[in-house]
């Protein structure tokens, strides 16, 4: 096995593999933007995804997104499974041509040698149901691991994407253990100090958190405050959602000041507290249904007046 | 003549999607060659496929279509010609004809005399006529499930279509479809030839090319090199063998290009593991094919079907890889396993309370509870006519059987349900009849699938599905046409074939009668739904010809092994000449009844062998009246063939009979008579089937 320390030795560290995707991708025209401050639980649903595939308008952008999965939680005791992983996003709209071979080229940068590996892209169609969300694609096969989720985003909101849009996730800790050679997301390492050698892991910049935040999640969180918040936030995004109907309405500054985004991240608030009721055992299967029917509301809400905010003021634009 | 190729080039398409769109590309590419008479005689086609790519050969392709001769028709020849002349009616049927006047004909319709001529189509160019009309057929392909690609919303398809090759003999033909126009190019395995194109010169060199290329673009030897390839493996690891599973085989043969297979381990401590977990695991989760040793148990070794080809170094890095991600994944399971074992089956009674079954017919408790109520009924019926149960067992198991709903491992492994409850029940120190019964509930998932293993468990599974069923029907959503959201059809398949494969003395009503007690409606329609199934399950599983399966189902559709034995009887003898004649004469009795009905002529209450006239009257009414105290024994003996056999030996009383006897004699008592003496035989020997529904050949 002296070819495996080798290449053990040689592979990136979490943080290294990062920089190699962002660099990759900056290179490929994508702007690189930082992860996104509100809880989400994929990247997907940061605003830089959720809302820049709507419209005609060209984007190239990528960022690392933390994922917040309540109900993964393992108090930091099951070695493959996380309350928060790190996703890295590619959103290209519209997707080049080449968009799967780029892909390709970009797991060669980060140290994979394909053709020492075996590569299967399989079926796997993504979708978001609560955001009207979906699209066809691929989980791509890596020696047997699931690597990355490939989606070619078909619809957004409820409404169909035109152009659609290219949308590669890579699962970070996934990757960074199958480089490292690692049995456990918390040996990975995540940093290594050039001068001394030492090794800073995975568990040690994050371990606590998982433990803490599993606690939270399952044993601590407070069942009455989190449906008060959710239902605060939920009010409040619905407030701004009628308001967004009188954008006929408006003038021109009104209009591009209006707080869709705003109105998002309050749907994303409850979309988070959702979750965590859920993993806290606090959401019966009845009322499951109807919660996240509230929270569609929401989500679906927001996509259409961000849609029609931007048409409207590209109308105001053209006439102006 | 030459030959023609076609390839469409794809991104990976979905492996269930592959065979299906296949042959359809080549059915669409041979029907449009045939309907361009650009073939004729024996077409010989062969269709390729690949996750990346479909593609078609047809050889004795003709170049051009030939001329089309046509007869049209023209004005009436009355207009057409004036004193002789021809009138500018005529010249303008010439003209759109494409003849000279003078190649004008004249032809007798029955309408009158009309002006014809032949006009010559000009076969086309097979070239000119592929490129025109090759992109709708394959714009007509059925997918499952399709996208988007380019702006505009161009078109919808599987998956981007990336390149077209597209080859008459050694032309390159221009055929363009979804923003590609074809060429001479297709490409190899991405990673084994790398992104380059590969140069086909005609349809024959289309394999060779490929292969070059590192893909075998025919799917069948893709298919016996994965099966050979596993078989040498296994030959490597002593006393081992591969589990056969078609549907794994089927998918890795649309997964790959350039398949080989490589063997891994796992460390032995993970066959603690129920073994159906670990098999879920390998098969549904990570596509590997288990091994067993000596015995049939599982050894710790898996086969990894991969989309390349790799020296040794390469498969031991591969193989790693593999091991670390099936290593991760059993841990999960052991994980989830454990965790379970906290909350017993017998504490998540009270869970299913929150666990709703359906919105109008309650949580899953709800439904445990009505499941035990009918299991506990059909168990009683199943005694007292001589069957032995465990009803006690069978109440545990139906009070159990939905609480695994509520385990992390069903959440995680959602087609173990049943399974897992078992097993966790047999963890938990329930008799081996409870938990057997859990285990197999969901039995048989399909018409291939065994039936539940004991008693209790088919009884369970009975009472389960027809829970089910009348509920749904109870709410007005039974299945119509091809829609059947919640598998009722597959339900009720399930029962008729645990009554025909077990000894359960049970009938398709009563189980009605007992799931939807009370709902008289409900019950009606059940058994218009089950007796639907029964036939499907005579025809399609049993394989029985659709006039002996409605001869059958006319005499009854309750008793169901009863009535796969009558089909199975019925079908044995029907080839019979005696059988043959026999079910004609009976066809014509009940024909002459029916005859007589219409006319208002009244049988005699019964048979007076004193007003018989002719020999053949006597003869017919002995031995029948033998026969039939036979037929009635076999009967009992459920020797239906025997009972069929004996009948058929009826042939010369009632040949004989026909002969001589005019059953519509003018004496009204004597007609009487022989009407009563015709009602009789066929009463006697209707008991097994209609066989006025027995269709006789010539």
């Amino acid at each position: 096995m002296t070819a495996g320390t080798e290449e053990k030795a040689r592979a990136l560290t979490f943080q290294e593999l990062l920089f190699k995707l962002q660099v990759f991708w900056a290179e490929r025209g994508c702007v690189l933007q930082q992860p996104y401050d509100v809880e989400v639980g994929a990247g997907t649903m940061s605003p830089d995804t959720f809302l820049r595939v709507l419209g005609p308008k060209p984007v190239r952008i990528a960022y690392a997104q933390p994922s917040r999965r309540p109900a993964d939680g393992r108090y930091g005791e099951n070695p493959n499974r996380l309350f928060r992983h790190t996703q890295f996003q590619v959103i290209l709209k519209p997707p080049p041509a080449r968009l799967q071979e780029m892909y390709l080229e970009s797991l060669e940068a980060i140290g994979i040698d394909l053709k020492e590996h075996d590569l299967k892209f399989e079926e796997d169609n993504w979708e978001w149901p609560v955001g009207g969300a979906w699209g066809v694609g691929w989980q791509v096969m890596l020696d047997g691991l699931e690597i990355t989720q490939y989606t070619y985003f078909q619809q957004c909101g409820g409404m169909d994407l035109d152009p659609i849009c290219g949308e590669i996730t890579y699962g970070l800790e996934r990757i960074a253990g199958f480089l490292q050679d690692v049995d456990s997301i918390y040996d990975i390492v995540w940093a290594r100090e050039p001068d001394t050698g030492r090794e800073v892991t995975y568990g040690e910049m994050r371990l606590a958190e998982e433990e803490q935040f599993s606690a939270y999640g399952f044993d601590y969180a407070d069942v009455s405050s989190l449906w008060k918040h959710l239902e605060l936030y939920e009010a409040e995004c619905l407030v701004l959602l009628e308001r967004a109907k009188g954008f006929d309405g408006m003038d021109a500054l009104t209009l591009k000041r209006f707080p869709v985004l705003g109105a998002y991240e309050l749907a994303l608030k409850c979309s988070h507290l959702f979750n965590l009721l859920d993993a806290r055992g606090a959401v019966s299967v009845t009322e499951r249904v109807g919660v996240m029917g509230r929270i569609r509301t929401l989500v679906v809400g927001v996509a259409k007046a961000y849609a029609g905010q931007g048409e409207m003021m590209a109308a105001v634009r053209a006439a102006g | 003549m030459t030959d023609f190729l076609f390839e469409i080039g794809l991104e990976e398409v979905p492996a269930r999607m592959i065979a299906g769109a296949q042959a359809e590309l080549e059915r669409r590419v041979v029907g449009l060659l045939v309907r361009e008479r650009l073939v004729a005689g024996e077409i010989e086609a062969k269709s390729f496929s690949t996750p990346r790519r479909l593609a078609v050969v047809v050889r004795g392709v003709k170049e051009r279509q030939e001329d089309l001769a046509e007869e049209m028709l023209g004005p009436s020849a009355k207009i057409a010609y004036k004193d002789g002349v021809a009138t500018a009616a005529a010249v303008a049927f010439a003209k759109k004809a494409g003849v000279e006047i003078g190649a004008l004909k004249t032809v007798t319709t029955p309408k009158g005399e009309y002006l014809s001529a032949t006009a010559v189509k000009a076969g086309r160019a097979a070239g000119v006529v592929i490129e025109e009309e090759l992109p709708k057929e394959v714009a007509g392909i059925y997918w499952a499930k399709t996208m988007y690609w380019r702006a505009g919303k161009a078109e919808r398809f599987v998956r981007p279509v990336r390149w077209l090759v597209a080859m008459l003999g050694g032309e390159t033909l221009d055929v363009e479809f979804a923003g590609q126009r074809s060429g001479n190019t297709t490409y190899g395995h991405r990673v084994l030839y790398g992104a380059e194109g590969i140069s086909v010169g005609s349809a024959g060199e289309y394999e060779g090319a490929l292969r070059t290329g590192y893909v075998i673009v025919d799917a069948e030897v893709r298919r016996q090199r994965i099966r050979k390839e596993l078989d040498r493996v296994c030959r490597s690891m002593e006393g081992t063998r591969w589990r056969e599973d078609h549907a794994l085989v089927d998918k890795l043969t649309h997964l790959t290009e350039w398949p080989s297979v490589i063997q891994g381990g796992f460390q032995a401590e993970y066959l603690e593991l129920p073994e159906e977990v670990l098999v879920t695991v390998m098969r549904d989760h990570q596509s590997y094919f288990a091994v067993e040793g000596k015995g049939g148990a599982l050894a710790p070794h898996f086969l990894a079907v991969l989309n390349t080809e790799a020296d040794e170094r390469g498969q031991g890095v591969i193989r790693h890889g593999n091991e670390r991600v099936l290593r991760a994944r059993f841990n999960d399971a052991r994980f989830f396993w454990e965790f379970d074992q906290r909350t017993t089956l017998n504490d998540r009674v009270a869970l299913l309370d929150k666990v709703t079954f359906q919105k109008e017919l309650g949580s899953y408790g709800a439904k445990a509870e009505r499941v035990r109520v009918v299991a506990a009924e059909m168990a009683a019926v199943v005694e007292a006519r001589g069957g032995k149960v465990d009803a006690g067992a069978l109440d545990a198991a139906a009070r159990l059987s939905k609480t695994d709903l509520t385990t992390e491992l069903v959440k995680e492994f959602t087609e173990l349900q049943g399974v897992v409850g078992g097993l966790y029940a047999r963890a938990q120190g329930h008799a081996e009849a409870v938990a057997a019964a859990i285990y197999d509930q969901y039995r048989p998932g399909s018409m291939e699938d065994g039936v539940p293993r004991t008693i209790e468990g088919a009884l369970l599974a009975i009472a389960d599905k027809a829970d089910t069923i009348a509920g749904m029907f109870g709410l007005g959503l039974e299945p119509t046409g091809s829609k059947d959201p919640f598998a009722l059809r597959r339900a009720a398949n399930g029962i008729v074939k645990i009554l025909a494969e077990t000894e359960i003395p049970l009938g398709l009503g009563e189980i009605c009668f007992m799931a939807a007690r009370g709902r008289e409606a409900v019950v009606r329609t059940m058994e218009v739904f089950f007796a639907e199934r029964l036939e499907f399950y005579l025809r399609e599983a049993k394989g029985q010809a659709y006039d002996v399966v409605k001869a059958v189902l006319a005499v009854g559709a309750d008793q169901v092994r009863g009535a796969v034995a009558r089909a199975a009887a019925v079908s044995a003898v029907r080839s019979s000449a005696d059988f043959e004649a026999v079910s004609a004469a009976f066809k014509r009795m009940s024909n002459i009844l029916a005859q007589a009905k219409e006319k208002g002529l009244a049988a005699a209450d019964s048979v007076d062998p004193g007003l018989f006239t002719d020999e053949a009257e006597t003869w017919l009414f002995e031995q029948a009246g033998g026969v039939a105290a036979r037929v009635a024994e076999l009967r009992e003996d459920e020797d239906y063939q025997g009972a069929l056999e004996a009948m058929a030996g009826l042939r010369p009383q009632v040949d004989r009979f026909f002969e001589a006897v005019m059953v519509m004699a003018p004496d009204e008592r004597v007609r009487g008579n022989r009407l009563a003496l015709l009602g009789k035989v066929l009463g006697d020997f209707s008991g097994i089937a209609d066989f006025s529904e027995i269709v006789v050949a010539g």
